[in-house]
């Protein structure tokens, strides 16, 4: 940015939007710059704040992958002010972008290990943007396995993705719902994310772990991953925390002596087991 | 306490001259001035005092024991403006911010605040430079007068300052006798103030002893210390509740405070322009941290109160090697529920690891 204001955004225009599930959105969006738009480049696992003018600014994870150049994606759901605005936008509209922030999963770190991802609800996006880097770096990986659950049928995101996935063999894909959100031609898992997970037995031999989604999710999924033999060293997450400035100074994600926009989203479960539980 | 060479003494009559001095040297002068309003019935000598900016030096009051609010807003307002906007059909025009703030003397700081400001300076200058808060305090000079009237909520020899503590001044006056004021030079911004005024300033001798005019304030509690101890006493969760019980989650403490800077960031807008606010918050407030889920990683007034004494007494410490309270005293003066971090760090002192 040319500007010395931190906290002035880049204009971007949204290409596409997709609606992903109720309340749930998907958004392409394009810098209104050619020049920032050729040159803009980000890791797995970093985010943005994404305003809407007149309305405020709101954190949300590159949903996209940095090999995919050009363009980055964010998946939200509808919530409050600033995401109720955002979901009234339509395509050629404009929004704000701050970014990128904030650290990286260490994606360079895993080549020739299996990939195990877990993810619950709307916390698919994060892990999206790693599962997009991982297939298009496929060839530096073992297995690749992904676990997503929702409460419903309606309530899962990247549809058309999941199919994609699938259809591809090379990648082992695993949806499910909770029990009562299935639907009659439903040909996934029926049943809690941990309960899958137990049923699947994954090795844990060689893999590495990413488990994002509501903390319920995570806390009854940690105990089984480690009965099944995985280190909290070798299982990442993102924290949520609500965020203003995404630079280390509105103090608002502060957990312990870090700043999620600073030394996170990213953290292993080794990392956490460290940090108050203030997240 | 050591006098460094540089020091110079100046008549306590011709303060008035350096002031005007100072004025026709292109400064801005802002200063303590003790309100006077219609509408605020108070005893004369317990109304507010206020920075404000002054034109001449009997507008000051150098005697109170500090300001009511902290120099903080002259860096880092209450609301600010940090991005302007048009729209223009259905575009979005990004509007320039004026800049260049005027050069600005702070007439009559006291050392605690002046230490603070040690703290800001770690905050918005690590990593990312904010600039709004850092052309600021380039554009500034800060004038203490060392501390004549510590009151009993008063703590800054505690957490490392003092009376007489130089960090953060560009000139240090004490007054050493009937008739001088002691002058410690102690930055190039200060030389250029005293080089605005040479003649009025005479070289100070040995026999000026600033130690001796000094008032005593009591070590207690002694916080050195305290940083190492804090992260044991996280999960005692009973220290937390009893020293909040009474803690209204008002964010007053937040708001006086010459070190709290967590700020909230809002947008105000109409249908032809809007503008990005920053505004002081508190995590005091259960706001604060609350997620959009209904989640709230901070559920209880007795884990903000936590997050407040570990922000300033912990984390910034580990984090930006800088202490995050100066022991001004202002939120336990300024507490309608009483609520007081001396007492508070004097009990967390005293418990035995």
């Amino acid at each position: 940015m040319t500007s010395k204001n931190i906290y002035e955004p880049y204009m971007m225009r949204i290409d596409q939007v997709v609606d992903e599930a109720p309340g749930i959105k998907t958004f392409r969006l394009l810098f209104e710059d050619q020049a920032v738009n050729d040159g803009f480049s980000f890791r797995a696992g970093q985010f943005g704040e994404y305003s809407v003018f007149g309305e405020g600014e709101s954190t949300f994870c590159i949903a996209s992958s940095p090999t995919r150049k050009g363009y980055i994606e964010c998946t939200f759901r509808q919530v409050g002010r600033v995401t109720t605005a955002l979901a009234a936008l339509q395509e050629g509209d404009q929004v704000g972008f701050r970014g990128p922030y904030g650290n990286v999963f260490p994606i360079d770190e895993w080549e020739g290990k299996n990939l195990l991802f877990i993810a619950g609800g709307i916390a698919l996006p994060p892990l999206r943007c790693v599962i997009w880097n991982a297939l298009d770096w496929r060839d530096r990986f073992r297995d690749i396995s992904i676990v997503y659950g929702a409460r419903t049928v309606a309530d899962l995101v990247y549809k058309r993705e999941l199919k994609e996935w699938t259809d591809r063999g090379d990648v082992r894909v695993v949806t499910t719902v909770d029990p009562g959100g299935e639907t009659p031609d439903w040909t996934g898992e029926v049943g809690f994310v941990p309960h899958v997970i137990e049923k699947l037995n994954p090795p844990s031999e060689d893999t590495v772990a990413l488990v994002c989604g509501p903390p319920i999710m995570i806390k009854l999924t940690l105990p089984v991953l480690t009965r099944l033999g995985f280190q909290a060293g070798e299982m990442f997450t993102t924290l949520e925390n609500r965020m203003k400035c995404g630079l280390g100074k509105c103090g608002r994600c502060n957990v312990g002596k870090y700043y999620v926009c600073k030394d996170g989203p990213v953290f292993s479960f080794e990392q956490l087991s460290q940090l108050p539980a203030e997240y | 306490m050591e006098v460094s060479s540089s020091a110079k003494l100046i008549r306590k009559a011709s303060l008035g001259e350096f002031f005007d001095r100072i004025r026709k040297g292109g400064w801005r002068i802002v200063g303590p001035v003790r309100a006077t309003s219609p509408v605020i019935r108070r005893e004369p000598g317990e109304t507010p005092v206020l920075w404000k900016e002054v034109q001449a030096l009997d507008q000051l009051d150098l005697h109170a024991t500090q300001t009511t609010l902290s120099p903080k807003e002259l860096f880092f307002p209450a609301v600010e403006t940090i991005l302007k906007y048009r729209f223009t059909g259905q575009k979005v025009e990004i509007d320039p911010l004026e800049s260049d703030p005027p050069q600005t003397v702070l007439f009559g700081m006291r050392p605690c605040d002046a230490r603070s400001l040690c703290t800001l300076d770690a905050v918005f200058g690590w990593d990312y430079h904010d600039h709004f808060y850092e052309s600021r305090r380039a554009a500034t000079t800060i004038v203490s007068f060392v501390c004549t009237q510590p009151d009993d909520n008063c703590f800054c020899t505690s957490v490392g300052g003092g009376p007489g503590d130089t960090t953060g001044s560009d000139l240090l006056l004490t007054s050493v006798s009937e008739s001088a004021y002691l002058v410690e030079v102690l930055s190039s911004k200060g030389e250029a103030l005293v080089a605005a005024a040479s003649e009025l300033f005479t070289p100070a001798t040995g026999a000026d002893d600033k130690l001796s005019c000094l008032p005593s304030i009591g070590k207690e509690p002694d916080a050195a210390g305290i940083s190492q101890k804090l992260p044991s006493l996280f999960s005692q969760e009973h220290i937390w509740r009893e020293q909040s019980l009474r803690c209204l989650g008002c964010g007053t403490c937040a708001y006086v405070c010459p070190v709290c800077t967590c700020f909230d960031m809002q947008d105000e807008a109409n249908l032809s322009s809007g503008k990005r606010l920053r505004c002081w918050d508190s995590c005091a407030f259960g706001l604060f941290t609350l997620h959009a889920s209904g989640h709230n990683p901070r559920k209880t007034q007795a884990a903000r109160w936590r997050q407040r004494v570990m922000h300033k007494f912990s984390y910034l410490p580990e984090r930006l090697n800088v202490l995050g309270c100066v022991g001004c005293g202002r939120c336990s003066r300024a507490c309608p529920a009483d609520v007081n971090l001396k007492e508070s760090l004097k009990q967390i002192v005293e418990i035995q690891g």
